[in-house]
């Protein structure tokens, strides 16, 4: 299914998320270009979207990463709709989940244990992020 | 403001000073090639008088209190009273952030300033599904009339002003606030206090929105007209530039696209038939407050300055009032860091102190730990002390516009108003001479989202190669415990409050609101001002969300075009 680079490297299709009412979207933008230049193919859901429209969007274009946007404080109860969704579809062991936005570390850790894979809070530079993408996105 | 003499010798005496003291020192160099402000802009090593000779003393600087308000919109500033102190606060249901007013007027704050939870501000109901997870969560949720009853519950609305950060639903939080005065036996004349209600930064930024942008401007002007006829004391559009600093842009674009979206107003209500020093003193902003200390004081003088000039050569505004540029300040959310918390004191100090040189009317300061959760009692307590030590102790407040006539400052004035000028002569020409227009198309044509998103960026690349530092993100780094104590919110707060709404719903006459509902629509279809609608239709308990739904028929639910830039 995925293209492949003339260096041989598969092109990584991301898809950056944002989910519920939440209306910032500064880092999502600055992401999905930072993935964009790093050679990621990048999908952006636009904003206010529900929990099952990401699911639905991950599924159709059978991104390998999905980076969930969230500074709403309401990520303890949209991210879990979306691993459920994503188990349902049978996507959720070929999808490397990331979070980022404002997630205090008491909640963090009933994050990991869903199974998002990284959460970047403020702070998090571009590369840092790329370089986990590259290192963790799922073999096809 | 020196004359030829003068300055031929200045330039004489600098040409010296440079070949004979600074070009031997600068064998050493400089830790950089290129200084910059955090918005990227060059500044240079020494400003002097030649930097400033072009400039009129009368015409372009003045005193305090008089046009252009370059020195400051009142003549005594802070000698007078200082700036309202009103720090932003709401969270979980209307008791709690009942609780955290009458704590907030205990420690001396003079303002109340009211966050609103997300689905409050996106018009929708704490039972909408889209609500779920959201309720309480960023700010108080206010389904229907009885959470206003009960958010101000022991507060007498008379004697204190009250800002409202709320847009898309902003005319129903008006007409609830309203209602309130009319059940205190408030007469509507001695309402006080600020709606935000600027819906076109939330295309351009903020992202909250319910009609597309041409319905909701009209929204947007009945509460305008509404607040000329009926309460004269309260601002019904703060034009807000924070949020548009806040989501990447510049200091310039932020002051340009501010002012743009102020003047898109204004010829919305001139085209209403209102009379421009009936409305124009109604109208208050809001601007950003970053770390660039002396690039935020000259964005300021410059915003006043270019406010004034243009309210009275594009729109004829004659009442001095009119003319006056009035703005609260907010410090830089985006600034903070999650690492090392306590930096973050630092850095709101000096924000804060740039507003206050600057000349704000009211101001916030950032809790410490807002890139962390929602503030605790603690770091609000701090935040607002930060504004005392600098009102009291700092001698700041003791002299009027203090940086007026540094070389640098003034330099800076002058070239930040020539680049806001720019952008806005760069929006009217998009809108064919009108910037109302040229506003209304910028947003579909994602003009503002890629003029603020390559900004963004460029300024995250400088924060990730270390062109940019940040202390204790890309410097000055150390490993960390965890957290400090952060506010949590009570996972009950959703079920009290849709039990709230439930008993609400159950009590009211549903005869009154169907009738109140359908008046309302036949309103919008009559093109009639909403608001004495909303009001009614909120006295009988009507929902904000089935309120917003009445519009929501009528225009179609807005949708971005979802796009990188």
């Amino acid at each position: 299914m995925s293209a492949e680079h003339t260096d041989g490297q598969r092109t990584i299709r991301c898809l950056v998320a944002k989910v519920g009412l939440d209306g910032h979207d500064r880092g999502a933008h600055v992401i999905a270009r930072a993935f964009r230049d790093a050679g990621f193919e990048v999908i952006y859901s636009g904003l206010h979207q529900a929990p099952d429209q990401i699911v639905q969007a991950a599924v159709q274009e059978d991104v390998d990463v999905l980076g969930i946007s969230i500074l709403s404080g309401a990520h303890d109860t949209l991210v879990p709709k979306i691993i459920d969704g994503l188990k349902e579809y049978d996507a959720f062991e070929d999808t490397l989940v990331l979070v980022g936005g404002i997630v205090p570390d008491d909640d963090r850790e009933e994050l990991y244990e869903l199974g998002v894979s990284e959460i970047f809070g403020p702070g998090s530079s571009m590369q840092d992020t790329i370089d986990f993408v590259r290192e963790n996105a799922p073999e096809r | 403001m020196f004359d030829q003499k003068d300055l031929d010798s200045i330039r004489e005496s600098r040409q010296e000073w440079e070949s004979e003291t600074l070009e031997p020192f600068l064998e050493k160099g400089e830790r950089k090639e290129r200084f910059a402000t955090v918005s990227n802009h060059e500044v240079d090593r020494l400003y002097t008088p030649e930097d400033v000779s072009n400039i009129d003393y009368d015409e372009d600087l003045g005193y305090p209190g008089e046009p252009p308000y370059t020195r400051g919109p009142y003549p005594t500033m802070y000698r007078g009273r200082t700036w309202t102190m009103r720090q932003f606060a709401g969270f979980g249901t209307a008791e709690e952030t009942n609780e955290r007013f009458h704590y907030l007027i205990n420690e001396g704050q003079t303002g109340l300033s009211t966050a609103f939870d997300m689905p409050s501000l996106m018009g929708i109901d704490s039972d909408h599904p889209m609500s779920e997870g959201e309720v309480g969560k960023e700010g108080v949720a206010v389904d229907t009339l009885r959470d206003m009853e009960i958010l101000f519950d022991g507060i007498d609305i008379s004697k204190i002003s009250t800002s409202f950060t709320i847009n898309p639903s902003a005319a129903v939080i008006y007409a609830m606030y309203i209602a309130l005065a009319d059940q205190q036996g408030v007469p509507r004349e001695e309402v006080r206090g600020t709606l935000q209600n600027d819906m076109l930064k939330e295309f351009i930024a903020q992202k909250e929105w319910v009609i597309p942008p041409e319905p909701s401007l009209d929204v947007v002007t009945d509460t305008v007209e509404f607040a000329v006829e009926e309460t004269p004391k309260f601002h019904p559009i703060s034009v807000s530039g924070y949020h548009i600093r806040e989501a990447g842009s510049t200091a310039v674009q932020e002051a340009a696209f501010t002012l743009a979206d102020g003047f898109a107003y204004v010829e919305d209500c001139l085209d209403r038939g209102l009379e421009i020093d009936e409305f124009a003193p109604l109208l208050s902003f809001f601007f950003n407050s970053h770390n660039s200390i002396f690039e935020e004081v000259a964005k300021f003088r410059a915003a006043r300055r270019i406010y004034s000039r243009v309210m009275e050569e594009w729109y004829g505004a004659e009442a001095d009032e009119s003319k006056r540029l009035k703005f609260h300040t907010q410090t830089a959310g985006q600034s903070l860091t999650a690492q090392q918390p306590l930096n973050n004191i630092v850095r709101v100090t000096i924000q804060a102190l740039a507003a206050v040189m600057g000349g704000s009317q009211s101001l916030h300061t950032n809790s410490y730990d807002e890139a962390l959760a929602l503030p605790s009692e603690e770091a609000v307590r701090v935040a607002l002390r930060t504004q005392q030590i600098i009102a009291d102790e700092s001698g700041a407040a003791d002299i009027v516009d203090p940086m007026g006539g540094s070389f640098t400052i003034e330099k800076l004035t002058n070239e930040m108003e020539a680049e806001i000028m720019a952008y806005i002569e760069e929006i009217k020409e998009m809108g064919d001479g009108s910037v109302r227009d040229g506003v209304l198309n910028g947003i579909p044509q994602g003009y503002f989202h890629r003029e603020i998103q390559d900004a963004s960026y460029e300024y995250q690349k400088r924060v990730d190669s270390g062109e940019e530092v940040v202390v204790g993100v890309n410097e000055y780094t150390i490993d960390e415990e965890a957290d400090p104590d952060i506010l949590k919110i009570d996972p009950e707060t959703r079920n009290r409050q849709l039990e709230r709404l439930k008993a609400v719903k159950d009590e009211r006459d549903d005869a009154a609101v169907e009738e109140m509902l359908e008046e309302l629509s036949e309103a919008i279809d009559n093109g009639e001002n909403v608001m004495p609608y909303i009001i009614d239709a909120v006295k009988a308990y009507v929902t904000m969300g089935e309120i917003m739904e009445v519009f929501e028929d009528h225009h179609g639910a807005y949708q971005e075009t979802a796009s990188l830039a």
